[in-house]
């Protein structure tokens, strides 16, 4: 896990911008990434988290600013001698050659003696879990086999950063799932820092000490997994991270106090911490996720406050059902996710429901963020 | 429907058909290049033996297919790197202009060549013919050797620079190993494109003539036309084995970079 003690980041970027013709790619990135940290790069294509990547790597140039790696200024450094490598996201196995030369690929130019070499390609392989499978063809590996063997060929070099570029997108979704798991165990093992860049949310909540989410060129938010779902600090933020839920609100100070007039749900009291960009007094939209919203079955009672709404839409999943509701006046559904219990009903489309809220749980946005 | 298969087979007939009359008389004894026929002999095949000027012919043929298909592929993979790797202004221009020969008509190509040289006081020769089947052998080789590099996944590059090679030495370890069919399916098209090419090589080779301006001049001896078609039958059944091979190496590097794109067959 993350070394919180380590005064020096790892890696450092400082103002990093980068121009692709008119378009700015990269805008002003500031970052810090710690020894041993799996540290995450969040954003919807083109968010410019595979050009920061890259960046890091040094498969790109930038215009402006530093990057810094070890606390060495990585200006005109070619990627052959930084001390990263990259698993791509096409693995980029070597088809001519067999599992173990290409595990051994990056030894070819070290000092290590042939059977030294040879011990340390297989012990990455056994790290992978692919022991035994040095002799095979690497075209005819399976998808993760080949993702396997790009992290053994890419860690058996004891890079001071392991780079990540999408390694999980063309796996089916069991695979992903079981990889994502096997990928933190292997970094906690290794302790090697990871720098992961995924479109999908929730492999990076999964999966990371730290995430960067980027919008068009830019670090809209750099926090762990846990302040990022409950605190994002924009609309935008929250609305790519898992559901959130929106309703316009007004806010007005009364005296020492800020009361938000909610639509559909009425008046209720906010401090400033639920505000990540200050408190928006006159109009603002406040969110909440699914799972702070409680459906009231008969005979229980709200723990904070309850309002009524009429059932829209029934998501069931097995383990869990999601309902869309509507709060009255409000024409827009909110969605909350309900645990399914034994004993207790799904509720069927138009009923009239209680529905438990807690204020503590909101977020208060500006309108316009 | 019915009548479209019909066209087709009809079609195909006609096309092939007369190659087939080429293995036919070699292996007949008369003379006379007409039905009915008379025995089965392999007369006409030893009579090449003995035929030097051919066997001169054969080899100025063979040096000058060889030398074309080297320089042809060389400039082909630079030209196929260039488009694949690079995106540079005036490249569809460029590209068209390089693979214009493909579609100009060779006896063109081969006039303006010749008052070029004698324009310039030179003398034509194997070199002269060398310059003229380069020139249309690189289309072919580019076309071929595109499709090898565009199957190339760019990672692969960037993933040997990323663990420690040179531009040079990853060109060596990664690139060139897996465009290697894609070349060598260059060399043999381009190879025996330049050994069955006419129209160049009667206007370009001077006194030393290659084997197919060679067969042309002895079509005037009615005596020698058995001989004519026993070279010719050779001629055919090598063409084919080598565009076989040939594209037996451009599928299985497709195959093993996993996509099949282009390709003549």
């Amino acid at each position: 896990m993350a070394d919180m003690t380590a005064d020096k980041p790892l890696i450092s970027l400082q103002n990093v911008n980068k121009h692709y013709g008119d378009y700015h790619a990269l805008r002003g990135i500031n970052l810090d990434i710690r020894q041993g940290e799996f540290f995450s790069l969040l954003g919807p294509s083109g968010c410019g988290k595979t050009t920061l990547l890259r960046t890091i790597a040094g498969f790109e140039d930038y215009d402006t600013g530093s990057v810094m790696i070890t606390g060495r200024d990585m200006r005109g450094v070619p990627a052959n001698k930084r001390p990263t490598n990259m698993v791509f996201q096409s693995y980029a196995i070597f088809p001519h050659l067999s599992v173990i030369e290409n595990v051994a690929f990056g030894l070819r130019k070290s000092k290590m003696s042939k059977t030294d070499k040879t011990l340390a390609a297989e012990a990455a392989l056994e790290m992978v879990g692919l022991k035994g499978y040095g002799h095979r063809a690497a075209h005819a590996l399976s998808g993760g086999q080949r993702q396997r063997v790009a992290l053994a060929r890419a860690l058996v070099l004891k890079p001071k950063v392991l780079l990540l570029d999408e390694p999980l997108s063309a796996l089916d979704r069991k695979m992903r799932e079981q990889m994502q798991v096997e990928l933190i165990k292997l970094q906690r093992e290794v302790g090697i820092t990871f720098i992961l860049v995924t479109h999908d949310q929730e492999e990076a909540l999964v999966m990371s000490d730290r995430i960067a989410v980027m919008f068009e060129g830019e670090i809209a938010q750099c926090d762990d997994p846990e302040v990022l779902y409950r605190k994002p600090n924009s609309k935008r933020v929250a609305d790519f991270i898992g559901v959130m839920n929106f309703l316009p609100a007004t806010v007005r100070k009364e005296g020492e106090t800020y009361l938000a007039t909610i639509a559909g749900l009425g008046e209720t009291e906010i401090t400033e911490a639920q505000c990540p960009g200050g408190v928006p007094v006159g109009e603002a939209t406040v969110g909440f996720r699914p799972e702070t919203l409680t459906l009231l079955y008969e005979g229980q009672s709200a723990t904070h406050r309850e309002a009524p709404a009429v059932v829209d839409e029934v998501v069931y999943y097995g383990d869990m059902t999601y309902y869309d509701v509507r709060f009255e006046g409000v024409e827009k559904p909110v969605r909350i996710s309900m645990r399914n219990i034994f004993g207790r009903d799904v509720l069927g489309v138009g009923t009239k429901v209680r529905v438990s809220w807690s204020p503590g749980a909101l977020v208060v946005f500006d309108q316009s963020a | 429907m019915k009548s479209l298969k019909t066209y087709a087979i009809l079609y195909l007939i006609f096309l092939y058909a007369p190659i087939f009359l080429l293995p036919l008389f070699a292996f007949n004894s008369s003379t006379i290049i007409a039905f009915p026929l008379e025995s089965f002999t392999t007369e006409w095949f030893t009579q090449l033996l003995t035929l030097s000027e051919m066997h001169g012919a054969l080899l100025n043929s063979l040096k000058i297919a060889v030398t074309s298909a080297v320089l042809a592929t060389t400039l082909g993979i630079f030209a196929a790197m260039a488009v694949s790797r690079y995106s540079f202004p005036g490249q569809k221009g460029i590209m068209g202009f390089i693979m214009l020969p493909l579609v100009l008509p060779e006896i063109i190509v081969a006039v303006s060549l010749l008052i070029v040289i004698l324009r310039m006081g030179l003398d034509t020769g194997a070199w002269s013919v060398i310059a003229g089947h380069t020139l249309i052998c690189t289309p072919f080789a580019i076309a071929i050797l595109q499709s090898a590099f565009a199957a190339l996944d760019p990672s692969l590059e960037e993933a040997a620079y990323d663990l420690g090679e040179t531009p040079a030495s990853t060109f060596r370890l990664v690139t060139l190993p897996l465009v290697m069919p894609g070349i060598i399916s260059a060399l043999l098209i381009s190879f025996t494109i330049s050994m069955d090419e006419f129209i160049i090589a009667f206007f370009l080779t001077g006194a030393e003539p290659t084997l197919p301006v060679y067969l042309f001049s002895m079509l005037r001896f009615p005596k020698l036309l058995p001989a004519v078609m026993a070279l010719g039958t050779i001629l055919v059944v090598l063409s084919i084995l080598l565009i076989t091979i040939a594209e037996f190496f451009r599928r299985r590097g497709a195959k093993r970079t996993g996509n099949d794109t282009g390709g003549f067959l």
